[in-house]
C-alpha cells in the first residue's frame, strides 16, 4: 500500500477507512523490508504502538494527526535516543524535546524513528556515520549510491516510502543535495525560521531545520508547523507564519526569475545543464520573465564556509568532554586524559578534522586572516543576493553537481568531497530559503534535482514556483 | 605547508583531542590542502566591509531578562556517565 500524499492520508483517516494503528502496522512492515538500507539509526515498534495509543486520543482535526515522519537523528527526541550519528553521544537520551519535534507531536504526527546522517551533519553522503552507511533506495543491485548528506537517511526514507515527510538540517545543503540524490523534494526555509532549539549545534549561524517529503503540498504543510518563534532560541525570529499550503498558487505571470551565470560551473555535466535549460524553458512558458543575473562572489563561498562552519563547530563540539553525557573513555588517570582520550575516541575522522581546522582558524594570531575575512566575504556574498532580489523574486539553478555518485567512490579528497555543495552553499551563507525539487533524469534513470532560491522569509514565493515546476513531471 | 606537525600537535591539545602520529599525519597533509585552497579569499578586498555573523539580526526580539527556577538537576545528571551525590564526577584533579 502506498499513500501519495498528507492530504490524502488525512482524509482516508477523516473517512474512518484507515486507523491510525493501520498507519503504523504499514509503515512498520515497510521499514523491516527495507532494513538493509540502513536508513535508520533507531527504530522501536513498541515506541510506535505506544504513540498510535496516544495518538488515536486526539481530535481529528489535529493536522497531522497519524501522518508517519521520520526524524533526523540531530534532533532532542524525550521517548528515542539522539545520536548525531556519533559514538560520542551513543545511549544518549534527551530529556526535553526539540522545538520542531514537539511541534510535529503537538499536531499528532507519529514518529516512525530516528535517521542516519553525517556524524554531527558534517558529510555529503551519509558515509561518516558511526552507524554505517545509508544506501540510496534508488541504487540497482550492483552498485549501491550514496543518498547524499548530511541528511541522507531522512531523504531515502521519503524514497524508499517509509514515511510521508521527515525533518533535516541544512547547514551548507544538507537538505537539498540529499533531496536531488534521492529524488524528493527538501526545503531548507530563511535562517532563523524554525527554532534551532534541541537540534545539536554544527555551525549555529548556519544550521537551519528543514523538511523531506515526497511532493511540495506536503513540504508547505509541514513547514507551516516547524516554523516559528520560540524564545530559547535567541536567533529566532519573530514573523508571522503564512498558511503556504493554503495559498499555493502556480500562476508565474509577471514574476521575474534570476539564471545566475555563475553557478555554470567546469566540469558540470551536461545532463545537469539540460535540465536546467528544461526547467528555464518552463519558467517562462509558464509565464514568469527570465533575467540573467550575476552574483560575482559565488567562486569564494565554499572556501568561506570551510572557515566559518569549523570554526563555528570547534566551539559547538567541545561541550562533549565526557563529563554531563554519551561517551567517556575509561582508562584516563588524569582530567585533561580523559577529555583526550574521549574525544579522540568517540569522534570519527571528518569531525575531528573540522575541529582542528576551526581551532586553527580561531586561534592567536590568525583569527583575522581567516574567520574575521570570512565574515566579511560572506558578507559581500549575502550583499550579492539582496541586490540581485531588488529586480527578481527568485533564483533558479541546479541542485548539485551530479546525481547520486557510487557509495565506495573514493573520498580521500576533502576538497572534491566539499566541492558536492557548490550550489547550495552560497544561500546558507545569505541565509535565505532554498529548495530542491526532482526535476528530470539523467541517462542511468537517477534523479536530478533543481534548485528554487527567494528573498529572507519569502518561502511562499518558492514553494508556488516549485509548485509550478512540479506540474511538468505528474 | 602552513602547517607543521607541531603546529597540529599544539592545536590538537587546544582541542583536547589526542592523536597518533599515523592520525596527525594524514590530518597535516589533508589540513594543509585546506588551508590552501581557502587562501584564495585573499583575492577579494574587504576594506571597509563590515563582518557578517548574524544575518537574522533585524527581525529577532527581544526578551526580558527574567530567571526561571526549573528544578532539574536530576535531569541534567541523568546522562552523566559517572555522578555522585548530585554532582557530576571526573578523575582525581588535585593530588
Amino acid at each position: 500500500m502506498e499513500f501519495k500524499s498528507i492530504n490524502q492520508l488525512k482524509s482516508l483517516l477523516d473517512e474512518n477507512k484507515i486507523s491510525v494503528k493501520e498507519i503504523a502496522q504499514t509503515y512498520i512492515k515497510k521499514i523491516k523490508e527495507k532494513k538493509d538500507l540502513n536508513i535508520f539509526i533507531y527504530f522501536d515498534e513498541n515506541i510506535i504502538d505506544d504513540q498510535v495509543k496516544e495518538i488515536e486520543k486526539l481530535p481529528n482535526n489535529k493536522k497531522l494527526k497519524g501522518i508517519p515522519i521520520a526524524v533526523k537523528d540531530l534532533f532532542c527526541t524525550k521517548n528515542m535516543p539522539t545520536t548525531a550519528a556519533s559514538k560520542i553521544l551513543e545511549n544518549f537520551n534527551p530529556t526535553y524535546e526539540s522545538f520542531v519535534t514537539q511541534k510535529l507531536i503537538n499536531e499528532g504526527s507519529l514518529f516512525v524513528g530516528k535517521t542516519n546522517l553525517d556524524e554531527f551533519a558534517m558529510g555529503s553522503a551519509t558515509n561518516t556515520s558511526y552507524f554505517g552507511n545509508t544506501i540510496n533506495p534508488l541504487s540497482n543491485h550492483d552498485i549501491p549510491l550514496a543518498p547524499g548528506g548530511s541528511s541522507g537517511g531522512s531523504a531515502a526514507a521519503v524514497a524508499a516510502d517509509l514515511c510521508l515527510g521527515s525533518t533535516g538540517t541544512d547547514t551548507g545543503g544538507s537538505i537539498r543535495q540529499p533531496a536531488s540524490f534521492c529524488g524528493v523534494v527538501g526545503i531548507k526555509p530563511t535562517y532563523g525560521l524554525c527554532s534551532r532549539w534541541g537540534i545539536a549545534a554544527f555551525a549555529s549561524s548556519l544550521d537551519q531545520a528543514g523538511i523531506f517529503s515526497k511532493n511540495v503540498t506536503d513540504a508547505s504543510i509541514l513547514l507551516e508547523e516547524i516554523a516559528g518563534h520560540d524564545e530559547r532560541d535567541s536567533t529566532s525570529s519573530n514573523v508571522a507564519i503564512p498558511n503556504y499550503s493554503k495559498q499555493l498558487n502556480s500562476d508565474l505571470n509577471g514574476k521575474t526569475i534570476g539564471i545566475p551565470k555563475e553557478y555554470t560551473v567546469d566540469g558540470i555535466s551536461d545532463e545537469i545543464n539540460a535540465v536546467w535549460d528544461d526547467a528555464i524553458k518552463s519558467l517562462e512558458k509558464k509565464g514568469a520573465k527570465i533575467k540573467h543575473i550575476s552574483l560575482p562572489h559565488t567562486k569564494y563561498a565554499l572556501p568561506t564556509y570551510y572557515i566559518i562552519a569549523p570554526a563555528e563547530a570547534s566551539s559547538n563540539l567541545a561541550r562533549y568532554d565526557g563529563v554531563k553525557y554519551g561517551f567517556r573513555a575509561e582508562e584516563a588517570k588524569s582530567l585533561d586524559e580523559m577529555y583526550e582520550m574521549t574525544r579522540s575516541e568517540g569522534f570519527g575522522k571528518e569531525v575531528k578534522r573540522r575541529i582542528l581546522i576551526g581551532t586553527y582558524v580561531l586561534s592567536a594570531g590568525y583569527y583575522d586572516a581567516y574567520y574575521l575575512k570570512a565574515q566579511k566575504v560572506r558578507k559581500l556574498i549575502a550583499n550579492d543576493f539582496i541586490e540581485t532580489f531588488k529586480d527578481c523574486e527568485l533564483i533558479l539553478t541546479p541542485t548539485a553537481p551530479s546525481a547520486a555518485f557510487p557509495l565506495n567512490e573514493k573520498q580521500d579528497d576533502p576538497i572534491k568531497m566539499y566541492l558536492n555543495d557548490v550550489f547550495t552553499v552560497p544561500a546558507s551563507l545569505a541565509g535565505i530559503p532554498g529548495i530542491s525539487i526532482p526535476y528530470g533524469k539523467n541517462k542511468s534513470g537517477l534523479p536530478l534535482g533543481i534548485q528554487l532560491l527567494g528573498k529572507h522569509f519569502n518561502e511562499q514565493e518558492i514553494f508556488n514556483a516549485a509548485f509550478a515546476l512540479e506540474k511538468d513531471y505528474e | 605547508m602552513k602547517l607543521d606537525t607541531n603546529t597540529i600537535n599544539k592545536i590538537a591539545k587546544l582541542a583536547r583531542i589526542s592523536l597518533s602520529k599515523e592520525e596527525a599525519n594524514d590530518l597535516l597533509k589533508d589540513m594543509n590542502s585546506i588551508l590552501d585552497w581557502v587562501e584564495q579569499l585573499n583575492e577579494v578586498n574587504t576594506d571597509s566591509v563590515e563582518p557578517l555573523a548574524n544575518i537574522s539580526s533585524s527581525t529577532l526580539p527581544q526578551r526580558k531578562d527574567e530567571s526561571k527556577d526549573i528544578n532539574s538537576s536530576e535531569e541534567i545528571l541523568k546522562n552523566s556517565p559517572d555522578k555522585l551525590e548530585g554532582y557530576f564526577a571526573v578523575p582525581k584533579v588535585v593530588e
